[in-house]
């Protein structure tokens, strides 16, 4: 097999000094009761020219871009990679590196990764950003703990139910075992969190609105912010759709304690669903509570400029039972990804593409007006939003599928009283044609 | 890492078996952690101090020092509530390292029971368990 | 190989015994921030058609543009180029780290991950259009089932920490369904830290057990803690010593006997695919990490993924979704009452996942077995040629794996870091240090079957080098690495007075 380079002679050269007569004598310390009974069932092995169709075969069973138009984001963004960034990253001094923890030699990494922390914090508006975590949802998770922890007192966080629900589930299987509560704040008929019923609550250690919101819809920051200096409790954001940064008031502006972010839009594959990129980022006082690798500027014996992971003793290899979190592994290659997208598009590639996402939803939601969509939310939104659909909208969504157009997330299942509501997504991805075709299909 | 007879272990301090020393001055004992903690611990990045008024009881953890590779934390000898803490220790973690008993002092708590000091070893007694 | 060599330090001139050092210096360029690049109007990104209506958001909502640099594509290309050039991958040379298995990433496994119906998939697609992702799912929980002699498997957790967190919540489920929730877990201290940092998420109190004198654990050890408050024990099987745990069965049985829960730490299973299976000797639960026993690559931190295995009694604990097949369609199935939730947004690692399987399919059978042999062999030869100039705390078999202490060296004032520093100017990443917590001055080696055998020869060549060193010139090892972009970094002001951000 071309992975496994010895050869008779290297395997019995071997052996002579382990003192083994047969690969088999090596494990001679293994209990036989321990041994197994059999050769393991799995398929014959495939050459690389099989795999290459047997792949092939299963990618074709998948609606993707480009034999698909999938007008859908709800936390994942059809968007433009531009090619330097898979070039760049399968380098393999990148790809198959390890964790820099031998920081001599992994300075590619560690400054890489620094000039992430850089212009993440920059795009968010935030003081520091970890190495990356897993996603977003796990990320605003590892939030809500942090603010439980340090108001000791308090048991319960104060979450909007236009948190994406997947978020929201997520938050309470890690919650569950430390006898934590999640409250859910309602939604407003503008589509918007409504935070009133915060003001009857006071044990709750943090707040926690999405914006743009799982309904596409931009969410008041601002009294979000006075509603939870108010009652002095943390105020966290979270976001699915990163480009939306590049265009809207950013989540420092309106001084967010903790922010959890997504993101993939940062010329990261949509992969069904993963890797992605979690991003958790706060104001600087909270730096030493942030779980996750951080990597900070620092000299060497020379006196030459370099990076290391720094701040460790907050991780699980040394506090152990006492880390506040157990993340060793995040999704630092995505990390990586995220950067050269930033420097990519830079200060005004991003405002540009951001901008023409929302022109292409803004004219995808009037095509489908015209279609007879209604929009129930009057709330602006990014690039995503929620249409009631005409009658008869159900049987037409099926049949353009076999035309390679996927046409909206039914959100019924998350939001029960949204009967035929869909939530709809354009990109930059999305021509004019793409959107005044789907309009036409479906009118 | 220090011979135990190298160590600097002022007379009218006494210590605790976990490597701290506490000096008293009326009803305020002062606590840092002694010249084997430091040593051991190796160069100090990080004092993580209580909040002063905050109570504890003896034995109660009140913080912790982290070198860069390693966390320990601290316990205070004495019940009682925390008067000052030493605020430099933010901008000037070696001192820990450099100054232990004097400019690397970390709490300052106003005991509720000053017996509790009891509990403590002198230097002999220390030097002895050391050794041990 | 004698070679004349200048002490730095003295100025003399020493005959040493040394390897040749394989690692040299050719341009390393002096590569400055993204920032410090940047020109006003450039731009490295190829702005798409405005072919819709410009519309324009509501100022009070618009932001400042955001301070990112301006580049053009070649100087985004040069400076990441540049940065590559400071790395070392496996790719690069080996990468002998105890415990993470930093085995050849096949190449082929990025043609599949890339196939645009991959990569190019939506998590939310209706189940109709994602078919092939769902079999490749449902397929690759049944082959590492098989591998593992488990009977359900999730590909939900992103990295093995989150799967033993998973792990760690369908213990909690499993007690708390039986009605009466336990407080406690049994963990040997030679455990990797993400285990009691796992178990204290989810409530549980660590109690630690020591390793016997032989470095695996006593069944009377086990049983002098284990109790009815006790929900279970985790343990690594190869341990982190890189020793087969013996007594696993009788383990097993009196963590069973008072209703507990035995958890698996699969990190080290490259030392025992199709020779034992942690279905067999009584682990109910297990972790498995794509990114070291499955060839996924590391990316310099990640991403990972860490699957979790379960027998029958725990399946319903599983996150939620679950891949069903029915008919000869792949379904996703969220109708499971007693599951833990949820615990990553869509359905686990899906780019890492496709990897993993095509390393499984391309390997079969016969290959993974292989791959443990052939590990453990490489491992095993490293031990057998290092054991006079390294001091083997354990001497008897080890498996993927070996650990060696500097309690030889450790007299002459050089370290295990100090050598390890030095085998950079070598050519070889060190190997994993100061872990496990056991043994003082831990150097935990682990070759992987991929090397062969000349770059093991050379890498034993190499640390005998540094330990002749250690003695006759201990000076170039507290000094090293000489050859790498920069020496020794200064960690202490790091931690005091952290930059985190340019």
């Amino acid at each position: 097999m071309r992975y496994l380079p010895h050869t008779d002679q290297d395997i019995k050269q071997m052996l002579a000094r382990t003192g083994h007569a047969s690969l088999d004598d090596l494990f001679s310390t293994i209990p036989e009761e321990c041994r197994v009974k059999r050769e393991m069932c799995l398929p014959k092995p495939m050459t690389e020219w099989e795999l290459n169709d047997h792949m092939a075969e299963l990618a074709s069973k998948n609606g993707a871009s480009p034999s698909h138009r999938v007008f859908i984001g709800a936390g994942s963004y059809p968007h433009h990679i531009p090619s330097i960034i898979p070039y760049l990253i399968s380098r393999s001094e990148f790809m198959t590196a390890y964790t820099p923890y031998q920081p001599e030699i992994s300075q590619g990494t560690l400054q890489g990764i620094y000039e992430f922390q850089t212009m993440i914090t920059e795009l968010l508006g935030t003081e520091v950003a970890t190495a990356s975590h897993y996603d977003c949802g796990t990320a605003l998770s590892e939030a809500l703990l942090i603010a439980l922890r340090k108001k000791k007192r308090f048991s319960r966080v104060a979450v909007s139910s236009l948190v994406h629900p997947h978020h929201r589930e997520i938050i309470r299987t890690y919650l569950a075992p430390s006898g934590y509560q999640m409250v859910e704040l309602p939604g407003r008929a503008d589509g918007t969190t409504d935070l009133s019923s915060l003001d009857a609550m006071d044990d709750i250690a943090a707040v926690a609105v999405q914006s743009p919101n799982f309904f596409g819809c931009i969410e008041n920051l601002g009294k979000v912010k006075e509603v939870a200096e108010a009652k002095d409790i943390f105020f966290v954001t979270s976001f699915t759709e990163a480009l939306a940064y590049g265009l809207l008031k950013n989540p420092g502006h309106f001084g967010a304690d903790i922010v959890a972010g997504e993101g993939q839009s940062l010329g990261i594959d949509q992969s069904f669903g993963g890797p992605g990129l979690g991003i958790l980022t706060s104001s600087k006082q909270y730096v030493r509570d942030l779980p996750g690798r951080l990597v900070g500027r620092t000299k060497d014996r020379r006196g030459e400029d370099g990076f290391v992971l720094t701040l460790s003793t907050r991780e699980q290899h040394i506090k152990r039972e006492k880390a506040s979190s157990n993340i060793c592994s995040n999704n630092g290659l995505n990390a990586m990804k995220a950067a050269i997208y930033m420097a990519t598009v830079g200060k005004v590639g991003i405002r540009r593409i951001a901008q023409l996402n929302h022109d292409k939803a803004i004219f995808l939601k009037s095509k489908l007006q015209e279609a007879g969509f209604e929009i129930p939310f009057s709330t602006p939104f990014f690039n995503e939003f929620v249409a009631k659909a005409p009658e008869g909208f159900a049987a037409k969504r099926e049949a353009l599928k076999k035309k390679g157009i996927v046409a909206g997330l039914n959100i019924e299942r998350y939001y029960p009283a949204l009967e035929n509501h869909y939530l709809f997504c354009a990109t930059e991805l999305f021509s004019r044609e793409d959107i005044e075709t789907l309009a036409r299909e479906v009118k | 890492m220090k011979e135990i007879s190298e160590l600097n272990l002022p007379e009218n301090l006494k210590y605790s078996d976990d490597h701290e020393w506490a000096g008293v001055d009326g009803d305020v004992v002062t606590v840092g952690i002694d010249d084997y903690a430091q040593d051991q611990l190796g160069e100090v990045v990080f004092v993580e101090l209580p909040e002063v008024g905050t109570t504890f009881s003896r034995g109660d953890q009140f913080g912790t020092v982290e070198s860069v590779k390693a966390v320990s934390e601290i316990y205070t000898p004495v019940s009682g509530e925390v008067v000052e803490t030493n605020l430099a220790l933010a901008d000037a973690p070696e001192l820990v390292n450099n100054s232990p008993y004097e400019n690397g002092w970390i709490i300052r708590i106003k005991a509720d029971d000053l017996s509790e000091l009891d509990n403590l070893k002198d230097k002999a007694a220390y030097l002895a368990m050391l050794k041990g | 190989m004698e070679q004349e060599i200048t002490n730095s330090c003295r100025g003399e001139v020493k005959k040493c015994h040394t390897a040749k050092q394989t690692a040299t210096s050719g341009l390393i360029f002096k590569e400055p921030f993204l920032w410090e690049k940047s020109r006003e109007g450039r731009c490295a990104f190829s702005i798409p058609e405005q072919d819709v209506e410009a519309s324009a958001l509501d100022p009070e909502l618009t932001g400042d543009l955001p301070e990112l640099p301006q580049l053009s594509e070649l100087d985004v290309v040069r400076h990441y180029t540049r940065l590559s050039q400071w790395n070392f991958g496996v790719d690069s040379g080996m990468y002998p780290l105890g415990s993470c298995t930093m085995k050849y990433n096949p190449k082929t496994n990025e043609v599949q991950a890339s196939r645009p119906g991959f990569a190019g998939a939506h998590p939310l697609l209706d189940e109709d259009l994602c078919q092939g992702a769902l079999e490749m799912i449902y397929n690759l929980e049944q082959y590492l089932a098989e591998i593992t002699g488990m009977d359900a498997v999730t590909l939900q957790p992103a990295a093995g920490a989150h799967g033993e967190l998973a792990g760690m919540l369908a213990i909690h489920a499993y007690h708390a369904k039986k009605g009466h929730q336990r407080s406690k877990i049994i963990i040997p201290d030679s455990a990797h830290g993400t285990n009691p940092a796992s178990a204290s998420l989810c409530g549980y109190e660590s109690i630690n057990i020591h390793s016997g004198e032989d470095g695996i654990l006593t069944p009377e050890a086990v049983a002098a803690v284990m109790d009815e408050e006790t929900a279970g024990i985790m343990i690594t099987n190869p341990n982190t010593l890189g020793l087969f745990e013996e007594h696993i069965r009788e383990i097993a049985r009196i963590v069973h006997d008072k209703g507990g829960v035995v958890y698996g730490d699969g990190a080290n299973m490259n030392a025992i695919m199709g020779i034992v299976k942690p279905g067999e000797i009584g682990i109910d639960v297990l972790h498995l990490n794509l990114h070291k026993t499955f060839s996924t690559p590391h990316g310099g931190g990640g991403p990972g993924s860490g699957p979790i295995c379960v027998v029958k009694e725990l399946e319903p604990f599983l996150p939620v979704p679950r891949v069903g097949k029915k008919g000869g369609r792949y379904t996703l199935m969220y109708d499971r009452a007693d599951s833990m939730g949820r615990m990553l947004t869509f359905h686990g690692h899906f780019g890492i996942l496709v990897r993993a399987y095509s390393y499984i399919v391309s390997m079969g059978a016969e290959g993974l077995t292989n791959v443990s042999k052939l590990a453990v062999l490489n491992a095993n030869y490293i031990k057998e040629s290092l054991k006079g100039d390294l001091y083997l705390p354990y001497e008897r078999p080890c498996m993927h794996e070996c650990v060696f202490t500097d309690k030889f060296q450790v007299e002459s004032g050089v370290s295990t870091l100090d050598m390890a520093k030095r085998m950079m100017d070598y050519g070889f990443h060190p190997p994993t240090i100061y872990f496990p917590l056991v043994v003082h001055g831990a150097i935990m080696i682990e070759p992987t079957e991929t090397e062969s055998k000349e770059t093991i020869d050379q890498f034993i060549d190499a640390f005998k080098s540094v330990v002749k060193e250690a003695e006759e010139n201990p000076e170039i090892l507290k000094s090293a690495p000489h050859l790498a972009k920069l020496s020794r970094l200064d960690e202490v002001s790091a931690a005091r007075k952290p930059v985190l951000r340019g």
